[in-house]
C-alpha cells in the first residue's frame, strides 16, 4: 500500500501537521486503557473483577423509580436488538438497501401512534427530558410571539435541568403550577390565572405525575389550555396506558415520554428512548425535530417503499434554521419498542397495567397499615409509583433506606430534597416484577426496622 | 461475485396474526393480592375507553417478523459502510457481551452509589483516558450523540460568556462552510448567530475571511480537525490564537478523531472544548441511527478566577469522582455554574462501556495504529480511484488525506448526467454500502468515502474497482446507472413523494392498497391485498 501510495512510511501521511500542533510527548505512557493492549482473554477477566462490584438487585428487583423503572425485558426484544443487521447500521440513508430496518421504524412509529393516539410520532429522541425540552422549543416555534411554558410544580426533578439548559437561551421562561395539597393534582384555578395574560405558548402535565398519582384531570387541564391558545403537551409512561386514556383523547397537541420500561432495561441512565408524538397539523408537524420514517412508493410506482420523509426540518438540510440539531438518536431502542409493544398486543397492555396498579396498591396498602407509616401520601389514584411518609415513625428515610440495604433491599427514591413540605417521605416502584413475595419481604423488613 | 439483497414481501405488522394472539404471557395477579386490593378503580374521565389498535401476534410471529426485516437491513457486520464522516468501524463482540451484562442492564440510574462501584470505576478510568486521548483536562458522558455533545460544548460557551458578564455582546459563533449540519444547528440551539467562512483552494479555512469574521462578537469557534475534506487544518494554531484574543473559546467537533490519534490532540492545539463520538472513534455500533455516545471534555480555564470558577465547573451531568479516604467512586452532582444536564441520569452508559472495552482491548499503541490503518486506507483508495474518468478530487489534490477523502461526480454529471447518487446506487448493487453523498456542501456531487481502519486492503480494491466500473458503463450507457440499483430489496424509493406535504398523512381508513406516502398506519385496514412470500 506505500508502494501504491508512493511513500516510505506511514509517518509521511502526517507530515501537513504543523510542528506546533503536533502531540510531543510519549503517547504510549500516557493513562490509557492499561497502557497496553490486551487479549479477548485478558479484558474478560478485567470486566469480571469489574462488575463484580456492582450489587444487582433482582431479588427484591429494586423499588425504585423515578423516571426509569424496574421492568421486564422480554428475551425477544433483546434478541431481535441483538441482530447485527440492524445494530451495526447507520442511519437508512439509502433506503433502498434498508427497507428492513426502515419498515421496522414505520412500524414503531404506527404502533406508538395507536398507543398515544395521535397521528405522528418521530423514530425517537434521546429520552424523556430531552424530548420534554425539545417539545417545549417546538411549541414556541409554532406560537411565535409567546414564550412561557406552564409545568406542574411536581414536575420529576430530573427533567428540569435538562428542560431549563435547552431553553434558556431562546428566552423560554418556565413557569410552575401550583398542585393541590392533598391531592397532588394540578390546581386549575391557579392554571386559569397563569394562562389569562394569554402569552403561554403550552402547558405541560405529566401523567402519571413524578410522584405517582394520576393526573385525573387531564382533559379539563388540555381543554383550559385551548381556551386561552396554549398548546397541551403531556408526558406519558407508555406502560401505562392500556389502563390510563391515551394522550390524544385527552386533547394533547403534542405528547411525550419515556419508552424506557418498553424492554429497554434500566442500564443505569441509558440508553432510553425519547418518545416525541403529535396530532396531525401541518402547522406542527413542519415544526417537529428528529426523524420520520414514511410510506412511499419505489420511482416506478410499482412498489411499496419506505423512505425518510421531511426531512427539508432537519439539520443535514437546513443546517441553523432545522427544527433541532438532532442527528444520531435511540434507533435501536425504538425497535426494542417496537417489539414490545407488538409482543403485548392490543390486550396484552391493559394486562400488564392492570397487573402492576393491583401489585403498588397492595404495596401501598401493607406499608400504610405499618404504625407510622403513610402511604400514599396524596389522596387519589396511582399507578405504579407512590409516596410514602415516615414521619409517624420519627425515623429518617437514610436509616430506613441503611437498613434495608442491609437486608438486601434497595428502597425507594428519598423526595424530601426537592419537596421539603412533604417530610421524610420517599418514592416507591412496584411493577410487574415484583410479585407477592418481594412485596412482602420489603413490608415485613419495614415493620422490623420501625420496631427496632 | 454477485451480490443479491433478500427481497421478503413481508406484510406490515398489523397484516399478521388473528384476534386472540398475544406475544408475551402477562402473570396473574396473584389472589391474595386481588383479595387485599379489590377492585383497582381508574376514575372513568382519565380511563382508557378503548384498547390500542395494535396487532395480535404470537411469539413466533413477532419474531419472524422482525428476522425478515433484518434480512432487508445491511450494516457493518453485512459488509463494508465507508460512509464518509459517520467512521463505521467494526464494532468487536466482546465490547457488545459487555455493554449488555445483566450486572449492568439492571442497575438503576438512582440505585445507591455503593452498589454500583464497578460501573463507576468504569465510567472513572473512561473520562480520563477520553480526557488523555484529546489532551484535555476534564470530561462528562451525560450527552447522548455528537450532537448533543455540541449542543453541551455550545451552552457551556454561552455560560462561559454569561458567567464573565459579557454575554450580551458575545453573540456569534463562527463555523467554516464545510462544517457539519449540526454545526450551525447545535450554534442556533444556543441562542447565537451563526456567522459561516469559506475555504480556500487547499480545503483550509480561508484566513482572510476568518480575520474579517472575527470580532467583539465572537463568542466561539466550532471546527473539526481534520476536516470533512479530510484534511488537516493548517493555520489550526493561528486561528487559535486569533479567536482567543477577543475571548472566545474554540470548540472541537470530534468526528473526525479517528484521522489524529497519537499524532495531535485537540487540546494541545489550541481548542478549549471537545465532543467525543464513541459510536464513531470507539467501536460502538451505530444502532441504525443511535444510541451513541457524545461526551465532551474541556481544557481547563479561569472563568471568574475570584470566585474560584473554572470551565470544568460548567460540565453538565453527573461526573464520576473517586474519594481517596473512602477509596469509593461517587457521583458529583452539577453545581450552581453548571450548565445542569443535557439528559436525564448519567448518559448513555451502554455505548460509553462499549468504548470502553474498546479503548481497553487497544490501549495507546492499539488506538496509534488505528489511526494509522484508517489514514493509510484513505490514501491508498485515493490512490487507486484518482485520475478515473468522470471523477474529480477538488481541495488540495496533491496533499493527503487523513480519516476520509471526499470525491466529485461533477465531471460525470456534467458530461453525461450521472450524479453522485447514481454512483451511490451502483454501489449498494455490489452488495458495498454507499458513500455519504451531497456532503460537504462545498463540494457538488460529493462523494464522501471513509474505510476507517476496519476495511481490508482487498476490500477497498474492490470498492475502487467498482467505482471505476461505474464511471465506465456512465460514459458507455448513462440511462443504465438510472435504473439502480437492482440487487437490493427494493428499487430506487422515490423520496420526492414521501416528503410532499400532499401526499404526507397518516394512511386514512381505507387506504391500505392506495400507495399513498405515509408517515404512520394509524387507523389502517387490517385486511391485506399482500401475501407473504417463503423462501
Amino acid at each position: 500500500m506505500l508502494k501504491t501510495i508512493g511513500i516510505k512510511s506511514i509517518e509521511e501521511l502526517f507530515a501537513d501537521i504543523p510542528e506546533g500542533a503536533r502531540f510531543k510527548g510519549d503517547w504510549n505512557k500516557l493513562e490509557i486503557g492499561l497502557g497496553r493492549p490486551l487479549s479477548e482473554i485478558e479484558i474478560r477477566k478485567y470486566i469480571e473483577k469489574l462488575f463484580s462490584k456492582n450489587k444487582v438487585f433482582m431479588d427484591p428487583p429494586p423499588f425504585i423509580g423515578g423516571g426509569a423503572w424496574p421492568h421486564y425485558v422480554p428475551a425477544v426484544v433483546k434478541y431481535i436488538m441483538s441482530r447485527a443487521e440492524f445494530y451495526t447500521a447507520y442511519t437508512p440513508y439509502q433506503p433502498e438497501l434498508s427497507q428492513g430496518l426502515m419498515q421496522a421504524l414505520f412500524e414503531y412509529q404506527s404502533m406508538m401512534a395507536d398507543l398515544l393516539e395521535l397521528e405522528i410520532v418521530n423514530s425517537s429522541m434521546y429520552d424523556w427530558a430531552s424530548a420534554t425540552a425539545e417539545a417545549f422549543l417546538m411549541a414556541m416555534r409554532i406560537q411565535k410571539r409567546k414564550n412561557r411554558v406552564l409545568v406542574p410544580s411536581t414536575m420529576n426533578p430530573y427533567h428540569r435541568p435538562v428542560v431549563k439548559a435547552y431553553t434558556e437561551p431562546k428566552g423560554l421562561k418556565i413557569e410552575e403550577v401550583k398542585h393541590d395539597k392533598e391531592t397532588g393534582l394540578i390546581d386549575l384555578e391557579d392554571l386559569k390565572e397563569k394562562l389569562a395574560s394569554k402569552d403561554v405558548a403550552a402547558v405541560y402535565i405529566e401523567n402519571p405525575s413524578f410522584l405517582g398519582f394520576i393526573e385525573e384531570n387531564a382533559k379539563a387541564i388540555g381543554e383550559i389550555a385551548h381556551d386561552y391558545g396554549a398548546l397541551f403537551i403531556m408526558g406519558v409512561d407508555p406502560i401505562s396506558l392500556g389502563v390510563l386514556e391515551a394522550p390524544g383523547r385527552l386533547g394533547a397537541d403534542i405528547a411525550v415520554g419515556e419508552g424506557q420500561p418498553l424492554g429497554l432495561g434500566m442500564n443505569f441512565g441509558g440508553p432510553y428512548l425519547g418518545i416525541f408524538a403529535a396530532k396531525w397539523d401541518m402547522r406542527i408537524v413542519r415544526q417537529m425535530p428528529g426523524r420520520i420514517m414514511g410510506l412511499t412508493t419505489t420511482l416506478d410506482g410499482k412498489e411499496m417503499g419506505f423512505a425518510m420523509i421531511l426531512q427539508a426540518r432537519e439539520q443535514h438540510i437546513r443546517r441553523e434554521k432545522a427544527t433541532s440539531n438532532i442527528c444520531t438518536n435511540e434507533m435501536l431502542c425504538a425497535l426494542g419498542a417496537a417489539v414490545y409493544m407488538a409482543l403485548l398486543g392490543k390486550h396484552g397492555f391493559r394486562k400488564i397495567g392492570e397487573l402492576i396498579m393491583y401489585r403498588s396498591h397492595y404495596a401501598a396498602k401493607k406499608l400504610n397499615e405499618i404504625d407510622g407509616v403513610k402511604a400514599p401520601v396524596f389522596k387519589g389514584e396511582f399507578f405504579k409509583e407512590f409516596t410514602v411518609n415516615f414521619d409517624g415513625a420519627g425515623v429518617k428515610y437514610e436509616t430506613i433506606h441503611e437498613e434495608l440495604l442491609k437486608r438486601g433491599i434497595h428502597g425507594g427514591l428519598y423526595v424530601g430534597k426537592w419537596f421539603p413540605e412533604l417530610g421524610e417521605t420517599a418514592l416507591f416502584c412496584v411493577t410487574e416484577m415484583h410479585d407477592k413475595n418481594d412485596i412482602d419481604k420489603l413490608v415485613s423488613s419495614i415493620k422490623e426496622i420501625l420496631s427496632k | 461475485m454477485v451480490f443479491r439483497q433478500a427481497k421478503w414481501d413481508e406484510p406490515l405488522i398489523y397484516e399478521l396474526g388473528a384476534p386472540g394472539r398475544i406475544g408475551f404471557l402477562v402473570p396473574e395477579v396473584e389472589e391474595e393480592i386481588k383479595k387485599e386490593v379489590g377492585e383497582i378503580k381508574v376514575p372513568d374521565k382519565i380511563k382508557r375507553s378503548e384498547p390500542p389498535a395494535l396487532p395480535e401476534i404470537s411469539e413466533v410471529e413477532v419474531v419472524r417478523h422482525f428476522v425478515d426485516l433484518s434480512q432487508m437491513a445491511y450494516g457493518v457486520d453485512n459488509g463494508p459502510v465507508p460512509l464518509g464522516s459517520c467512521t463505521m468501524k467494526y464494532n468487536p463482540k466482546i465490547a457488545f457481551e459487555v455493554a449488555n451484562d445483566l450486572r449492568v442492564a439492571y442497575l438503576h440510574p438512582l440505585q445507591d452509589e455503593r452498589t454500583v462501584q464497578g460501573l463507576l470505576e468504569a465510567l472513572y478510568h473512561l473520562q480520563k483516558w477520553l480526557a488523555n486521548i484529546v489532551g484535555m483536562d476534564a470530561c462528562t458522558l451525560n450527552p447522548a450523540a455528537g450532537a448533543h455533545g455540541e449542543l453541551t460544548g455550545v451552552l457551556v460557551i454561552r455560560k462561559y460568556h454569561e458567567i464573565k458578564g459579557q454575554l450580551d455582546k458575545k453573540t456569534e459563533i463562527i463555523i467554516p462552510d464545510s462544517a457539519h449540519g449540526t454545526n450551525p444547528a447545535s450554534s442556533s440551539m444556543g441562542g447565537f448567530r451563526t456567522i459561516t467562512i469559506r475555504s480556500d483552494a487547499d480545503g483550509n479555512v480561508d484566513m482572510e475571511a476568518l480575520k474579517a469574521a472575527v470580532s467583539e462578537k465572537t463568542a466561539g469557534l466550532m471546527l473539526t480537525n481534520p476536516s470533512t475534506l479530510g484534511l488537516f487544518e493548517e493555520h489550526i494554531l493561528e486561528i487559535a490564537e486569533i479567536l482567543h484574543e477577543v475571548d472566545a473559546l474554540l470548540y472541537y467537533d470530534g468526528a473526525n478523531l479517528n484521522g489524529i490519534m497519537g499524532y495531535a490532540r485537540p487540546g494541545d492545539m489550541g481548542f478549549d472544548i471537545a465532543h467525543i463520538n464513541i459510536h464513531k472513534t470507539f467501536g460502538s455500533p451505530h444502532g441504525g441511527g443511535g444510541p451513541g455516545a457524545g461526551p465532551i471534555c474541556i481544557k481547563e480555564r479561569d472563568v471568574l478566577p475570584e470566585k474560584g470558577v473554572k470551565l470544568s465547573d460548567l460540565l453538565p451531568g453527573f461526573i464520576v469522582k473517586y474519594d481517596e479516604k473512602t477509596g469509593r467512586y461517587y457521583l458529583k452532582y452539577p453545581g450552581p455554574y453548571s450548565i445542569g444536564m443535557v439528559k436525564a441520569f448519567f448518559g448513555n452508559v451502554g455505548p460509553l462501556l462499549w468504548g470502553f472495552t474498546y479503548i481497553l482491548g487497544l490501549g495507546p499503541q492499539g488506538l496509534k495504529e488505528v489511526t494509522e490503518q484508517a489514514v493509510l486506507n484513505t490514501n491508498y483508495f485515493t490512490k487507486l480511484l484518482k485520475g478515473t474518468k468522470g471523477y474529480d478530487l477538488p481541495y488540495g489534490p496533491e496533499r493527503f488525506r487523513k480519516h476520509e477523502v471526499v470525491f466529485s461526480a461533477e465531471p460525470m454529471a456534467h458530461d453525461v448526467g450521472v450524479t453522485a447518487e447514481d454512483v451511490a446506487k451502483g454501489l449498494l448493487d455490489a452488495g458495498f454500502y454507499a458513500p455519504t453523498i451531497y456532503f460537504p456542501l462545498i463540494v457538488h456531487e460529493a462523494l464522501m468515502i471513509e474505510f476507517s481502519d476496519t476495511e481490508t486492503k482487498e476490500n477497498i480494491e474492490r470498492y475502487a474497482a467498482r467505482m471505476k466500473e461505474i464511471a465506465e458503463i456512465a460514459y458507455k450507457n448513462p440511462k443504465e446507472p438510472k435504473k439502480w440499483p437492482v440487487n437490493t430489496a427494493k428499487g430506487r424509493v422515490d423520496a420526492v413523494k414521501a416528503s410532499h406535504p400532499k401526499t404526507v398523512t397518516p394512511t386514512p381508513e381505507d387506504s391500505n392498497t392506495n400507495m399513498e406516502s405515509t408517515c404512520t398506519k394509524r387507523n389502517r385496514q387490517t385486511k391485506s391485498t399482500q401475501v407473504k412470500h417463503f423462501p
